[in-house]
């Protein structure tokens, strides 16, 4: 069942045919008119993994309708404080270099997301993960888990502090490194804004090859995922600050007053 | 105006450590007497069973109202949160324990609302899982199968019977 992941392409080949596709989009009719990709490709044969895994249909459009317009309600009963701060679940400081990552997250009218759920999932310095199934030879940190909850608040501001993850090797190709990375899991104030995502670092070397990234074949588009370097965030003699914000899609429901207030 | 949304991710190999939580898939303890299980199984395009996948139920209570209370990530035993979240075994099979939905109004018919998610999945997928007989002719295919204890509800990604998957309109 994972025989699609077996590492039988080389880097080489698999840039060729993220290229290709790259090439295919640039090309196609209505480019240069905004006519973009916003979404990865589910279909992105590059990413090994996803060969079996993809739907072949388009989706069926619906009317979102009943639970679908709203989303799950989370509070100070679910999310301790302490949640957000990655580098105080255990009893030292983790290896690496302590950061703040903090951003929006408002929907697709640029309304904040107020009181919800953002959850988060890392590496850890040397790029590995607290997970058995992570069989990479770097040495597991015993003060950092590399996982954090917060609930946004009423401007739909995040904040985590914790350590910068390093990239990873993984077995889509012989060679295959995985930029360095942080996973979202963000949710709305409807259930169709679901997101699953992963944060990205300004500049890693290793963007253009590796086809999780670029399978979101619009540059502007993939762009989105990297957040940027603040010096404001940075604070003194403490940790380093990056910014991220996050736009979910639009609202199906009317927005009440109380809403907005 | 609308803002160009940030594109989702694949879920990757490393998520079990990080969003499963204890009884992430007992929407209510399963001894309660109108606990009803929602089950299937994850399957590709080859027809093997995914492992590494996660479903999320979001639905209304019997009464058909729609849940808006905390309590989803700290379970008390009694709160119907109308959320859950169910990693697949190594057998490709997901669970909860939830109650019945309901419709608060006859034009809806009560439905499951699920979210897939999974390694070489690049984006979240999501679906409906209606009661018997209740969906709607052009969704029939998304009708759930009763068993003993509720409902069967089998996820395939790929191939001749892929599950209809759906997309939300925009006004
Ligand atoms: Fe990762």
């Amino acid at each position: 069942m994972t025989s699609s992941d077996s590492a039988a392409a080389s880097q080489a080949e698999i840039s060729a045919e993220i290229a290709a596709i790259s090439r295919e989009y640039d090309a196609r009719p209505g480019s240069g008119e905004g006519a973009t990709e916003t979404a990865p490709r589910l279909d992105y044969p590059p990413y090994r993994s996803s060969i079996l895994r993809h739907p072949t249909k388009a989706p069926r459009q619906v009317d979102p309708e009943g639970v679908e317009l709203w989303a799950p309600v989370f509070g100070e009963l679910d999310v301790d404080p302490l949640e957000s701060d990655l580098t105080v679940q255990h009893r030292g400081e983790p290896v690496g270099e302590r950061m703040v990552v903090t951003g929006r997250v408002t929907d697709g009218e640029g309304r904040p997301v107020r009181r919800q759920l953002v959850e988060i999932w890392q590496a850890n310095a040397g790029g590995r993960y607290i997970h058995q199934r992570d069989q990479h030879p770097a040495a597991l940190d015993p003060n950092f888990t590399g996982m954090g909850r917060c609930l946004t608040d009423d401007d739909g501001r995040y904040r985590f502090t914790t350590i910068k993850p390093g990239p990873y090797p993984w077995r889509n190709h012989h060679n295959a490194w995985r930029p360095a990375h942080i996973h979202f899991s963000v949710f709305g104030r409807e259930f169709t804004q679901r997101l699953v995502t992963q944060m990205y670092f300004p500049g890693d070397p290793l963007f253009a090859l590796d086809p999780i990234y670029q399978s979101i074949v619009d540059p502007a588009a993939r762009d989105r995922l990297v957040a940027t370097y603040d010096h404001d965030v940075t604070t003194h003699e403490w940790a380093t600050g990056y910014r991220w914000d996050i736009v979910l899609s639009g609202s199906h429901r009317t927005v009440f007053e109380e809403d907005e207030q | 105006m609308s803002l160009t949304p940030t594109p989702g991710q694949t879920v990757g190999p490393f998520f079990h450590y990080a969003l499963p939580y204890a009884g992430d898939a007992e929407l209510v303890p399963p001894a309660r007497a109108e606990a009803i299980r929602l089950h299937g199984r994850v399957y590709d395009g080859a027809g093997d069973p995914v492992p590494d996948a996660l479903v999320e139920v979001w639905q209304t209570g019997p009464d058909g109202a729609v849940p808006q209370v905390a309590g989803s990530l700290r379970r008390d035993g009694y709160t119907f949160t109308g959320f859950g979240r169910a990693q697949t075994d190594r057998t490709g099979h997901y669970r909860f324990s939830t109650l019945r939905p309901g419709a608060l109004s006859s034009a809806g018919a009560p439905y499951f609302a699920l979210t897939v998610f999974a390694r070489g999945l690049l984006d979240r997928l999501f679906t409906r899982a209606y009661l018997p007989g209740a969906a709607p002719a052009e969704l029939a295919a998304l009708e759930a199968v009763p068993d003993d204890r509720g409902f069967v509800f089998d996820i395939r990604l790929q191939g001749e019977d892929e599950t209809v998957f759906l997309s939300h309109a925009r006004d």
